[in-house]
């Protein structure tokens, strides 16, 4: 090594070292070479090509660019079994550090549905007009609460994981189905109370049952996909978290969780009615409730021949405090919003535009989760 | 000549902080803000790669010294491709995995739990993790305490645990920021070790370490780095640490002879000794 050499770098080393203004950049445009050493040291080793050639000439991929759907989506088949331990390990983990430990999965969603039933069945009696409405109620309850908690808990899944992501490499969609798969498991335990709930209520055990499956099935594709989308969005807006509340419980409002949508009685402006029938949520519960509840599969609107004395005696009598069942499945005889009979051409729609949506628009965005 | 592994193209990474100074942070402010369309007044960015580019290739170990804020952290972050670059690129063979003092995986869980889900998650099967589990134990050396949950560790165990799992795979490129600082002594030199086989199995280690010993030990390269630039670069490990050392203001270190042996440095005098 030459004395000038040596010099030249004991000066970039002082320089280094010396300066103090403090300033660690200006804001707005990328400073080149401001200080950098001058001096073959820093570029010794370096081929002489350009690096980006040199690289792609050694089969060197860039770091922070995704991988092609194909590829993502076949990493994303092989770490399955990493996906099901997760969402396993997470959902044992949730309820360790309580006292009735597990048992809050059951005690969690009956509580929900006692709190609504207190209020909205004995306090505000909406239940006017619908036959078996504790049925009917928890149904909608546990249902909805499905999509709610998946929404919420995918909302933050970036940001929670963030230790993990930042470890380890593994495309980054595992975590937002883990957490969607996390709230199925739930999901079944919720299933397994309504059974019990919807039994004690006097309603028959029928082959229609094997339909809530199917909706399941749906209801689950459209959540993951909702849930890719919504941790994207979590991620890079930190705002959205304070705002998400607000929209579920509007959304909880206009989906017939509590009352039902098909036997509003609505003159003018009939479509935003049907609008609200086809929402994704209140069709998943419909589909739910239908499945489970011969009650609401014979008081349907439109399951039965139009007849406006029928639809009327539903619409007086039917709606008192105490009404006989009778009136109560009147509303069969009147018109309906939306056609039932096109309910689960919507839920497939729904479910494939949400997967295919949300998973492109979380993949879009994959070499940024680490970001933080 | 060695095939290369990372290459890093003239790389700049700018950090966008939000809610950095600028306006008091009241309510009033923000309405003011949004209301006089000064868009995200409150952002503030940070340059903190200012234009790097190098080369590490198959069986380098690669220390990256220099003060707290120089960009040290980032550079590795970036090598991951966790940091998308403002300007310039990374290119990197396979799959870059980075091992921070901070990646406690996942907290409420024991760390059974953790050693098989960071298998399964580095893409291990079902199988593979079952086998490989005994010996991550017994390379961590929790021990007894692996059925407690991971945020009852101590920091040193944690990170132990962590190096374990990580270390279990062996990685095309591995980068380790300050993972092995809380380790005991003998956690050291078993870590050493493992870096040494990985880098045997065709792989490169990235170590970003304030303990310079560290770094001797390990590295066959140096970068020596400062707000976000390249002060100096080579294999001269033990001449650039000096020069760091004495950028620092603090005097050499005497080296043992094995060492200085390894290492090939010939012994030389310095201004300030």
């Amino acid at each position: 090594m030459t004395d000038d050499k040596r010099s030249r770098r004991s000066r970039a080393a002082d320089r280094a070292s010396t300066r103090e203004d403090g300033r660690l950049s200006a804001p707005g445009r990328l400073q080149q070479g401001e200080d950098v050493p001058v001096g073959d040291v820093l570029t010794a080793g370096l081929p002489a090509e350009p690096l980006a050639e040199y690289a792609a000439a050694h089969g060197l991929r860039p770091s922070a660019a995704r991988p092609p759907v194909r590829s993502y989506l076949r990493q994303l088949w092989n770490r399955w079994s990493f996906i099901m331990a997760f969402a396993t390990a997470r959902n044992i983990s949730m309820y360790t550090e309580a006292k009735l430990g597990q048992l809050w999965q059951v005690l969690t969603p009956l509580l929900n549905a006692g709190v609504y039933f207190l209020i909205f069945g004995l306090l505000l009696k909406v239940n006017r007009g619908v036959p078996n409405y504790l049925a009917f109620l928890v149904t909608g309850v546990f249902v909805f609460n499905f999509t709610q908690r998946a929404f919420i808990s995918t909302s933050t899944v970036i940001t929670s994981s963030l230790p993990l992501i930042r470890a380890l490499q593994f495309p980054r969609a595992a975590l937002p189905l883990a957490y969607v798969i996390i709230e199925l498991q739930q999901m079944f335990l919720s299933m397994a109370v309504l059974v019990v709930i919807v039994l004690s209520t006097g309603e028959p055990i029928t082959w229609y049952w094997l339909l809530t499956i199917p909706a399941l099935l749906l209801q689950t594709i459209f959540n993951v996909g909702v849930g890719l989308f919504v941790a994207r969005i979590g991620s890079q807006v930190n705002d959205f978290s304070q705002l998400l509340p607000f929209l579920l419980r509007t959304w909880m409002y206009v989906s017939g969780v509590l009352f039902s949508i098909a036997a509003l009685d609505v003159r003018t402006h009939r479509w935003i009615v049907t609008l609200l029938e086809i929402n994704p949520a209140a069709l998943y519960i419909t589909l739910i409730r239908n499945s489970l509840l011969l009650s609401q599969r014979q008081s349907t609107p439109g399951s039965k021949p139009y007849s406006a004395r029928l639809c009327q005696e539903w619409r007086t009598l039917g709606h008192r405090v105490g009404a006989p069942k009778k009136y109560l499945l009147d509303s069969a005889h009147c018109h309906y919003y939306a056609n039932p009979g096109h309910f689960w051409y919507f839920a497939v729609g729904w479910a494939v535009a949400a997967i295919i949506i949300g998973f492109f628009f979380f993949w879009r965005a994959e070499a940024k989760y680490g970001r933080g | 000549m060695a095939k290369p592994m990372v290459v890093v193209d003239d790389l700049h990474i700018v950090y966008r902080v939000y809610g950095a100074g600028g306006d008091r942070g009241t309510a009033a402010t923000a309405l003011l803000r949004i209301m006089g369309r000064k868009t995200r007044g409150n952002i503030r960015e940070v340059h903190a790669i200012r234009g790097m580019s190098f080369v590490a290739y198959r069986g380098d170990a690669v220390g990256i010294i220099g003060r707290n804020g120089s960009g040290k952290s980032t550079l590795l972050r970036a090598i991951a491709g966790l940091l998308p670059p403002e300007q310039g690129n990374v290119y990197s063979t396979g799959e870059a995995s980075l091992l921070g003092v901070n990646a406690a995986l996942l907290e409420d869980l024991t760390g059974e739990r953790n050693v098989i889900l960071g298998c399964l998650a580095m893409g291990m099967t079902k199988q593979e993790a079952r086998d490989k589990y005994q010996s991550i134990v017994d390379f961590s050396g929790v021990g007894e305490f692996i059925d407690l949950p991971m945020k009852t560790y101590s920091s040193g165990m944690g990170s132990r645990l962590r190096f374990a799992i990580a270390a279990s795979k062996s990685h095309d490129v591995l980068l380790v920021d300050e993972a092995l600082a809380t380790g005991d002594a003998e956690f050291r030199v078993k870590s050493h070790a493992r870096i040494e086989e990985l880098r045997a199995e065709a792989g490169t280690v990235f170590l970003v370490a304030h303990n310079l010993e560290e770094v001797e030990a390990t590295c066959n390269r140096v970068i020596w780095m400062e707000r976000g630039q390249m002060v100096l670069q080579g294999e001269d490990v033990i001449g650039i640490i000096d020069k760091y050392i004495e950028a620092s203001g603090g005097a050499p270190v005497a080296r043992d002879p094995v060492t200085r042996e390894r290492l090939g440095s010939t012994p030389r005098v310095h201004a300030k000794a």
